[in-house]
């Protein structure tokens, strides 16, 4: 009875809580400078499986002469996964990668997209029109390199509108 | 122990004593009985005559003494696990033995992994046996995992002082399929190529919503998954080198690490479920409340000391086994019928191996292994909420179940009794009905874009058929919670319908999926190309 009557005191008292504070706060402090240093070092550490430079990082390929495409409604380009179109405009290209999870689309004859893995359609445009693609098919830059080459630059996509006027 | 090897040194000694031929005679002799004195030294106390020996047998031995000295009749019982922990556990070991075996000609490289494949099938000796091993294993280990935890569900093993060893068993699920996944890349074959495609695709559709959100550009959480992964934007050298490491040190290490707090739980839990009421199930509170008052002549030591989460050491004797041979058959039983089936499958079907891969021309149907097609059905209607929101829900529940259903009766028996029995089928059934519907309406009436075509992508992305069987089974759980006034009964109910409805995708889309993910009623309807 009389233990506990001093142990409330003493719990009670200013000076108890004051020390029973004090060697919480330095076990606290430890802690927590632990776990954030080690949270640090880990934070530095998952750097290291994103290579600084990507093995595809050149992604400006030549596709030939410029010239080659101008009129020719179509041409496609199976290695590099593309086809670049003409209209009256210019020139644009469709990346075939299926913005879903990435299945390579077929074209048919209608000029439509089919993806063979689940289903998604895009119309001639590349604009979904079936199943679960959650985007438009990209549309590649195109540019003309110094010696009259049509480039396609696989990393840098473009809205629908824009054309490679030559 | 006067075993022979002393009596015979005594005689030696005494020979030693009569003629003095010296130390050489006696090494002779040491030599002649070295056989025999080597085991006694592996084995200290001979061969266990009486039950105190043979408790001493599996306390002393270090591989054995994972296990109890004796074990509750029940836990021996075919019945209550139906061995599946076990035979998990064995299929495990034989995929780490064939695997090594692989290791031993496999190379790691885009230009070599498919041929080295093909030696191994049609060169190197056994080497086609030991892949057929390893991939009916690694099929048969998911398989085993999945029942094993619906056994565990339904006899409640997840309920205190169990709940941690649940969350530990779903890590271990998910290392399950992640050991899968990443050996399926590595024949580097058209199946790997576009499945890993499709695979790590999904792990950078949480893009779906930041672009939503329009804040891909500051912050691509799907590029970087994606990339962590590959190493890479596209499945290159560089995706097949990681998922190489990760699959043959990676994660059988934290597998293994895993599975031993897995074993420690369940001793220190007090070894498997059983059913409360037998004297059993109420030692800890016989150790709370002071020694227990029928003490056995022999005490374990500091294994008594641990509070509460000790096996049966202070209960009375009359429902246990000694471990020694009885259950030490049993896993050796359950080991041969394991190592029988998986070298008939070795022997007789031939795992899989399709073209080098090309990553020009993907498969069609590029379909997962089976047990993520009922994922990849979910996926083809949206990628993020399919492969992504919908499974990665599924888990963080079923971690939580021990944490919402805290009710302690009918723990260790199956489905809990009659009520439980009644639930789970009813549960079955309306899960029957509602994915076979599902599936029937999407096949003849399509999904939202088919409706309106221009239909905001957000909602195309949430809105999949497996977020409406979500929710209507999260309904169903909540109503049956309210009826049955248990959470034990919503919890069986939502678990039969994920089961059932994991089950129905699994075998749909095996079977009914076809080329352009078309639905066809047999394989023989796929049109020809
Ligand atoms: C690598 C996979 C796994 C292996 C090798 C394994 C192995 C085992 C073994 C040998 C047992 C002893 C009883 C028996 O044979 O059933 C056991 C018990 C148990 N396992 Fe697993 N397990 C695995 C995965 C899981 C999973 C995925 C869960 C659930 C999420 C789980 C939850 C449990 C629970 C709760 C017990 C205790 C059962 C009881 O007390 O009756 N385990 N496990
Ligand atoms: S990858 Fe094209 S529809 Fe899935």
């Amino acid at each position: 009875m009389r233990d506990e009557t001093i142990r409330d005191d003493l719990k009670a008292s200013p000076r108890f809580q004051l020390e029973h504070q004090r060697r919480d706060f330095l076990g606290m402090a430890a802690m927590w400078s632990a776990a954030s240093a080690i949270f640090v070092a880990l934070l530095g550490a998952m750097r290291l499986p994103i290579p600084s430079v990507f093995p595809e990082s050149n992604s400006r390929v030549k596709l030939g002469s410029v010239d080659l495409f101008q009129g020719v409604a179509v041409t496609p380009f199976v290695e590099q996964r593309l086809w670049v179109f003409s209209d009256d405009q210019g020139l644009y290209a469709i990346s075939a990668i299926c913005t879903h999870l990435g299945c390579l689309v077929a074209r048919q004859e209608d000029g439509e997209f089919d993806c063979p893995c689940h289903g998604s359609r895009f119309d001639s445009q590349g604009k979904v029109t079936k199943g679960p693609a959650p985007k438009p098919l990209l549309r590649l830059a195109l540019s003309v390199s110094p010696d009259g080459q049509l480039v396609v630059d696989r990393q840098q996509t473009v809205g629908p509108e824009v054309r490679l006027k030559v | 122990m006067g075993t022979e090897s002393s009596k015979m040194a005594r005689q030696v000694e005494s020979d030693r004593q009569d003629a003095s031929p010296g130390a050489l005679r006696l090494l002779w002799c040491n030599l002649l009985v070295t056989p025999r004195s080597f085991r006694d030294s592996l084995i200290r106390h001979g061969r266990p005559t009486s039950e105190r020996a043979a408790s001493q047998a599996v306390f002393t031995n270090f591989f054995l003494h994972i296990l109890p000295t004796r074990i509750h009749r029940d836990s021996l019982r075919i019945r209550t696990t139906l061995g599946l922990g076990v035979i998990s556990l064995v299929l495990f070991f034989l995929l780490s033995l064939t695997g090594v075996a692989l290791m031993i000609y496999y190379k790691p490289s885009t230009d070599l992994a498919y041929d080295s494949m093909k030696e191994i099938q049609y060169v190197v000796p056994t080497g086609r046996f030991m892949r057929n091993i390893h991939r009916w294993a690694a099929h048969g280990m998911v398989l085993c995992v999945i029942l094993h935890m619906a056994r565990a569900f339904y006899t409640a093993a997840y309920k205190s002082p169990r709940q941690f060893n649940w969350v530990v068993g779903m890590i271990l699920f998910v290392l399950t399929l992640a050991l899968s996944f990443t050996g399926y890349l590595l024949p580097w074959d058209q199946l790997a190529y576009w499945a890993v495609t499709i695979g790590s695709e999904i792990a950078q559709s949480p893009r779906e919503i930041t672009d939503a959100l329009g804040i891909t550009a500051w912050f691509d959480i799907g590029a970087y998954q994606k990339q962590l992964l590959l190493g890479a934007n596209h499945v290159g050298q560089e995706a097949l080198i990681r998922f190489y490491v990760l699959h043959v040190i990676v994660l059988p290490f934290v597998m293994c690490v895993f599975l031993a707090i897995h074993f420690w739980r369940i001793r220190k839990d007090g070894g498997l479920t059983r059913p409360a009421g037998a004297e059993a199930c109420s030692e800890s509170e016989k150790f709370r409340n002071g020694p227990p008052a029928l003490a056995p002549a022999k005490t374990y030591g500091l294994m008594a000391v641990v509070r509460g989460r000790t096996p049966a050491v202070d209960r009375s004797m009359a429902n246990t086994m000694a471990t020694y041979p009885n259950a030490l058959y049993a896993i050796g039983a359950l080991c041969m019928v394991t190592f029988f089936v998986m070298l008939c499958l070795g022997h007789s079907f031939n795992a899989p191996l399709t073209e080098h891969a090309n990553p020009l021309v993907p498969e069609n149907p590029a379909k997962a292994p089976w047990y993520f097609l009922g994922l990849q059905e979910l996926v083809s209607y949206s990628a993020f909420m399919g492969g992504v929101g919908i499974p990665g829900i599924v888990v963080v529940g079923l971690m939580l179940v021990p944490y919402l259903d805290r009710e302690q009766e009918e723990v260790g028996v199956w489905f809990g009794g009659s009520r439980g029995r009644r639930v789970s089928l009813a549960s079955a059934l309306f899960a029957i009905v509602v994915v076979v519907g599902i599936l029937t309406f999407t096949i003849n009436y399509g999904w939202l874009r088919d409706w309106y075509p221009n239909i905001p992508q957000i909602v195309i992305t949430f809105v999949n058929p497996g977020t409406v069987m979500l929710v209507v089974f999260s309904l169903w759980s909540f109503f049956i919670t309210q009826k049955t006034n248990s959470t034990r009964m919503g919890a069986l109910a939502i678990f039969t319908c994920f089961l059932l409805a994991f089950a129905i995708l699994t075998y749909f889309a095996t079977v009914h999926r076809g080329p352009n993910w078309g639905f066809y009623w047999s394989k023989s309807d796929w049109p020809v190309h």
